[in-house]
């Protein structure tokens, strides 16, 4: 499978990486250990750490970080950045559409089945707008690169997409260790994400709120795996992060307790799911979330970001339609492409499937960060097998997708440097405005020839750069 | 028929907590059959929070009360106009699709004896159907108070062969989103007749979703449709999701609840 290398073109180095050669070639093996020595050093001081669930091992474990960085040319950008945007406004529509009068699944164009019935549907928000319409509020799209103008996303992540966190350091820390190559290339700032953000989430204020409205993050406390993540957005926001036991319904409104009495609170940027916001609406043995602030929301005295319900845009299922939303509600050919999808649910994709395995990715329909995936041409025999079993007996659980040939990056092995595999994750921000940072998360397959990203699989990541015109 | 309601619910805590918050879905529905004259909630020490129709077309209305506290008592009083509709819920406003009622909850899961029942149900059209099926867990389930408790799921029930309106309603449900019929689980009130047949003043039943016809009431512990005895509250996907009041207390200790209804027929 011909794998494009985002750096080398046969003997030729692509124009956006140019400065980059030098750069390696100038740095001996000595200096290089010796900076990924302090890169470590630096991740470990400001304590980003990301929890690997069902690995064992220590759960604070280092993500790795690779110091090559990945770069993408301005018109490369430009491109993706309309791609990205119209996708997020899609999705948007979407959920305003599939919580008020569902005209897409009047007109036809995705089968009612697979909103309805799906969990991630919150009936008790049916008929309720969101300020600004907004339901998805910052926008997790993760893409893949297959060739020089070849882009695919992989999928929508609409609720809570973590690891923007990182995007931030990697760049901070970067530029500490090598200044010179921030004067050397003009670089994108990425810095100005957390104002954005600030400034997104003021945007949906809910309509009794008057004044400067009060903005906090809701987190499930730090034992979450994002916990670092949460507390950094809220440093660089100047916003209180807060848990569950920290807010209070009484009338009409969310108070936070302050030392200085209560305080009325009127964005809620919520880092915990649907299901543990409120025990009088969802899970009643949920002890995350507040009491009675469904009510709140649905009567207009506080705004919840991601709005409850917004999981239904990014099931893997619904997925398969997002060209099509993009079509029906903007009227626009969609500018960046999915990937080719199989539903197992359907007799004749089941068919494809279970004939063409072992050259296909299969993933659960509801899973997420990698796991309980089968990467057919990386499995043996037996592996395959068994995972045939698994489909056979939950078809609909699962969808399949042919494996992408992802581009490659230089990437800092133990013998010099050695293409790996990538991907890509922007966070797109919806407000009144829609709004996206020259950057994001790229995650990078550390082992040679893997094609799973996730940092729950060995993962690691890289700083991003868009390059200025 | 004119009914009057009363209906008193005591909560007691054995020590004082710091708050309590409640979300009520206690306001009867609106729709042709039923009309109401005068309908009043009023809640101990309470400060009115939010209130909003919800895409099901129940008004929710939430409370607060501060603490301390050890006495939460929520009274709802009213009269209500009703008309014999056969259990037809016609002029309804909502705006949840009816397949949203096919998903399953942990109350109303289906297992190999409630697959086998839904089964022996025959019927020439959905009408037909939901009668069989609402007759065939009446005779399933006898109504025996005490033989259940509020966390009793659907197959528990069947498995017993006993239990109250909670679990009838449960266990149509389940059969009926079996059969692939868009079923949920409606809270309200019953006029309790003078027949020598117990009867729950406050009650439940479930709605079956037939084509053409809309959503259709079904009662299998009366055996019968809902008609003029009936004031209608509303409905979820199971009892928790339909409950006329929801809450919850902050700090403190246990709770004890305590509970009379009183429907009656109103003079003219």
């Amino acid at each position: 499978m011909a794998q494009f290398n985002e750096m080398f073109q046969g003997t030729g180095v692509r124009t956006p990486y140019g400065r980059l050669q030098d750069w390696v070639a100038a740095m001996p093996q000595e200096l290089r250990s010796l900076k990924q020595a302090e890169a470590e050093a630096l991740f470990r001081r400001i304590g980003i750490t990301f929890a690997v669930y069902g690995e064992g091992g220590d759960p604070d474990r280092l993500i790795p970080f690779d110091m090559f960085p990945r770069v993408f040319a301005a018109a490369e950008w430009a491109k993706l950045e309309k791609g990205i945007k119209q996708r997020a406004r899609a999705l948007n529509a979407f959920l305003v559409d599939v919580y008020g009068r569902g005209e897409i699944i009047r007109a036809g164009r995705i089968p009612g089945r697979l909103v309805w019935q799906n969990e991630a549907y919150e009936k008790a928000v049916v008929g309720f707008v969101p300020p600004k319409g907004v339901y998805s509020h910052i926008v997790g799209i993760d893409i893949v690169r297959t060739g020089p103008d070849e882009f695919f996303v992989l999928e929508d992540n609409c609720r809570t997409p973590s690891g923007v966190s990182y995007m931030l350091e990697s760049r901070e820390i970067m530029m500490r260790m090598f200044p010179d190559l921030f004067r050397e290339n003009r670089i994108e700032p990425v810095d100005g994400y957390s104002e954005l953000l600030r400034r997104t989430l003021a945007s949906v204020a809910p309509k009794k709120c008057k004044g400067d409205p009060v903005v906090v993050i809701l987190t499930p406390g730090h034992f979450n795996s994002a916990y670092y993540e949460h507390s950094l957005l809220a440093d660089l926001m100047g916003v209180e992060l807060v848990e569950g036991q920290d807010l209070f319904v009484e009338g009409e409104f969310v108070w936070m307790r302050t030392t200085e009495g209560p305080r009325r609170v009127d964005v809620i940027y919520r880092r915990i799911d649907d299901a543990f916001l409120d025990p009088l609406c969802f899970r009643p043995d949920s002890m995350l979330g507040v009491p009675g602030l469904m009510d709140v929301y649905r009567s207009g005295g506080v705004t919840i970001c991601s709005a409850p319900g917004a999981g239904v845009a990014d099931d893997k299922a619904v997925y398969t339609y997002v060209p099509d939303m993009v079509r029906f509600y903007l009227g626009e050919e969609p500018i960046l492409q999915n990937v080719p999808t199989w539903q197992c649910g359907k007799a004749e994709d089941l068919k494809y499937v279970l004939d063409k395995l072992p050259e296909l990715v299969v993933k659960e329909v509801h899973g997420s960060g990698g796991y309980g995936m089968l990467v057919g041409p990386k499995c043996s025999k037996a592996e395959v097998e068994a995972f045939r079993a698994k489909i056979i007996e939950d078809p609909g659980n699962y969808i399949a997708q042919p494996t992408l040939a992802l581009s490659t990056v230089p990437t800092f092995v133990e013998q010099g440097v050695a293409p790996r595999h990538v991907d890509l994750r922007p966070y797109c921000l919806v407000g009144e405005r829609i709004e996206l940072v020259p950057g994001g998360l790229t995650r990078v397959a550390l082992k040679e020839g893997s094609l799973v990203v996730n940092s729950s699989q060995g993962g690691g990541v890289k700083d991003t750069w868009v390059l200025a015109e | 028929m004119r009914l009057t309601v009363d209906h008193v619910t005591r909560y007691l805590y054995d020590q004082p907590v710091r708050s309590v918050v409640q979300s009520h879905r206690l306001a009867p529905s609106a729709f042709a059959g039923q009309r109401v004259l005068d309908w009043e909630v009023t809640v101990s020490g309470g400060l009115r929070g939010g209130a909003h129709r919800d895409g099901a077309g129940d008004m929710i209305q939430a409370w607060t009360i501060a603490g301390p506290v050890q006495e939460v008592t929520v009274t709802v009083r009213g009269t209500v106009e009703t008309e014999d509709l056969a259990g037809v819920l016609r002029g309804h406003r909502e705006a949840v699709a009816p397949e949203c009622y096919l998903r399953p909850t942990l109350a109303t899961r289906v297992d190999v004896a409630l697959t086998g029942l839904a089964q022996s149900a025959i019927g020439a059209d959905v009408l037909a159907l939901s009668h069989a099926l609402s007759a065939a867990v009446a005779d399933a389930i006898a109504y025996r108070p005490g033989a259940t408790h509020a966390h009793t799921t659907a197959a528990e029930a069947l498995a017993l062969g006993e239990g109250v309106c909670q679990d009838h309603a449960h266990a149509l449900i389940a059969c009926a989103r079996s059969r692939g019929i868009p079923a949920r689980y409606v809270s309200g009130y019953l006029f309790a007749t003078q027949d020598g047949v117990p009867h729950e003043a406050a009650h439940a039943w479930a709605e079956l979703h037939v084509l053409g016809l809309g959503w259709v009431g079904f009662d299998p512990a009366n055996r019968c449709c809902p008609d003029a005895r009936y004031i209608r509250l509303g409905s979820g996907l199971d009892a928790q999701d339909a409950a006329p009041i929801r809450g919850i207390a902050r700090g403190g200790g246990r709770e004890a609840m305590d509970v009379t209804v009183a429907v009656q027929q109103a003079a003219q």
